[in-house]
């Protein structure tokens, strides 16, 4: 579904990627791991369109994606989220998501009023658990709250791939196992790839793993395969301890 | 526990407000005045249009536009023209191109001499500029500052244009002495009521159709697109789109107010577009509360009234009160009137709920 050949970036001869390639088969969840530096971000806007490749292709359900703008890039199904999540703090929950939704109507089309809630806008409510949020402006949203906001926003889109860059971060622990439980739903029925730092998320929801590495794809394959690999070991986990490897706790 | 109005009380209050307005505005206003006031009120609500579309350009879309004059002064032109050309009668010259010594008439002049024409383009004019401007400048992400400060030069350029043009513009004068209006006499005082009418119930109709485009979705997109415009583009909008039929909207509103301030004033020169009228407005959206359509429109009359009432007193103080009220409401309450006017009734609120 998702295709990248030979993808190379450059920033002021610094290259951030080089020579990329990556193919996510449809209804994958795809973990995105690497040190910092390693690409994972420059990855991801990449295939949304807010970088441009300084060569390569990257292919979305048979069409080439480089040299769209990124809202064409979203109307083709691609969606993401960012570090830092971005929701509109003046407009209510339902707002936000009812905004999301509503991206194929056409403009003149959004000069009526919104009445009630749509099919799609209450799903993502219910998916993200923020129904008694619902009327209350985003500004109010705790940072978890917030998280599933955004990731609540992509689903009302309908995408066919989400990208998530580092979904967890920055949260506690019981929003990290609600996001687990979300992201687990999530994947039973969209292409998700997700960028993620925290290693006990990985080990918990992961099923299959690619490793950047100076932008390169270092290795691929299931958690056990990755973490089992001394080439991971040496340049992701660098000088930590063996035992503090990913997966080698049962 | 809050006690829920029952519907029907619900919906009448909701548009009371606009209505009592509208009633003391087109009714009270027109009876109570002599003629002289009314004209003054007619001209501080053809600037309350213009302050609509900065409310709207930029209250609620973030796109501080400081140069409204030009579309205003594109709007206010093309029904000079058409008045002008109707004085001179078929064949005849306006008196000053006779003075500047033009013998025929430019072809630029002739289809202004249809009233339909020229009011179309008071309209078609701006909104054309504004699509050309915003297509070329929100396409290439020039925002904030930059924006305003395009905006402003491009007020500049459009004086030097116009005083440069004498022959076609009248030059600094620009043009005035206009007599009639659709066969009515401009003079009397049924006529100059007449447009304040018309004047009010434009303001009017397009202050409730923008209030409907801000409440819509459209109206959420416009506020999110100015507090996230890189998070609309990954939701699959595109933000110069937006930008750019707002910024439009806002141009054609300038415009028909520029055509409507003509006829009710009877004078349009590039003083009254440059960059100083230009930046007067947006002070007055400042003042009145740009955050709130209704603020934008109090802020144009409130401002106005003052800038009359003080230079009747102290003939050259009121940039200096203008300035200081400026300052003042900035530091104090960024929000302006409408923000002061809503913490009150908020109170208010809070004080008979509990």
């Amino acid at each position: 579904m998702l295709e990248l050949r030979d993808v190379q970036v450059v920033f002021d001869g610094f290259r951030a990627l080089d020579g990329v390639d990556l193919t996510v088969p449809e209804g994958e969840l795809r973990f995105l791991i690497g040190p910092n530096g390693a690409g994972k971000t420059t990855l991801i806007d990449v295939i949304t369109g807010l970088t441009r490749p300084a060569s390569g292709s990257v292919r979305f359900g048979g069409l080439d994606l480089v040299g769209r703008k990124e809202h064409q890039i979203v109307r083709l199904g691609v969606g993401r989220t960012f570090q830092t999540s971005v929701v509109f703090e003046e407009l209510t929950v339902v707002e936000n998501l009812d905004l999301a939704a509503s991206f194929r109507k056409p403009l003149w089309s959004l000069t009526r009023r919104r009445r009630g809630v749509s099919e799609a806008v209450e799903e993502a409510l219910a998916r993200t658990g923020l129904e008694e949020l619902a009327e209350r402006s985003a500004g109010v949203l705790s940072h978890g709250q917030r998280q599933w906001l955004e990731i609540g926003m992509l689903l009302a889109q309908r995408p066919r791939l989400l990208l998530l860059d580092e979904p967890v971060a920055g949260m506690s622990k019981d929003e990290r196992e609600r996001t687990g439980e979300l992201l687990t739903q999530i994947a039973d029925d969209h292409t998700v790839i997700v960028v993620e730092h925290d290693m006990e998320f990985l080990r918990r929801h992961a099923s299959t793993v690619t490793v950047l590495h100076e932008g390169r794809v270092l290795v691929e394959g299931s958690v056990g395969q990755v973490s089992a690999d001394p080439r991971v070991q040496e340049v992701y986990l660098g000088r930590r301890k063996a035992e503090d490897a990913v997966g080698n706790r049962p | 526990m809050i006690r829920r109005p029952p519907p029907f009380a619900a919906a009448i209050g909701r548009h009371l407000p606009f209505a009592a307005v509208a009633a003391v505005a087109l009714v009270a206003a027109p009876l109570l005045l002599e003629p002289f006031r009314l004209g003054l009120l007619a001209k501080y609500l053809c600037y309350a249009i213009v302050a609509l579309g900065i409310g709207l350009a930029w209250g609620q879309g973030g796109m501080l536009a400081l140069g409204q004059g030009v579309f205003f002064g594109l709007g206010g032109y093309s029904m000079a023209m058409y008045l002008k050309l109707t004085e001179a009668g078929p064949g005849g010259l306006p008196d000053f191109m006779v003075w500047s010594g033009v013998a025929e008439l430019p072809a630029l002049w002739t289809p202004f001499a249809s009233p339909v024409f020229a009011v179309g383009m008071a309209v078609a004019g701006p909104v054309a500029l504004a699509v050309v401007l915003g297509t070329l400048v929100f396409r290439q992400r020039v925002r904030g500052a930059y924006f305003a400060i395009l905006t402003q030069a491009l007020a500049a350029a459009m004086v030097i244009l116009l005083v440069g043009q004498q022959g076609l513009s009248g030059g600094t004068n620009g043009m005035t002495n206009f007599f009639e209006l659709f066969g009515q006499d401009l003079a009397e005082d049924s006529t100059q009521r007449g447009l304040y009418l018309v004047v009010a119930g434009v303001l009017g109709v397009l202050y409730l159709a923008t209030r409907q485009l801000v409440r819509s979705r459209y109206g959420r997109l416009l506020v999110a697109v100015r507090d996230g415009e890189d998070r609309v583009r990954f939701l699959g909008y595109d933000p110069a789109l937006v930008k750019t039929v707002t910024f439009a909207v806002s141009a054609g509103m300038a415009g028909l107010a520029g055509a409507l301030f003509v006829p009710v004033v009877g004078i349009i020169s590039p003083a009254l577009l440059g960059v100083v009228p230009s930046l007067e407005l947006v002070v007055a959206v400042a003042v009145g509360g740009r955050h709130v359509l209704a603020g934008a429109v109090l802020g144009a009359v409130v401002m106005g009234y003052a800038k009359t009432a003080f230079s009747e007193q102290f003939a050259d103080g009121w940039l200096y009160l203008q300035g200081a009220l400026f300052i003042l409401v900035m530091t104090l309450a960024p929000k302006g009137i409408a923000g002061i006017a809503q913490s009150v009734v908020g109170r208010l609120r809070r004080a008979r709920t509990t």
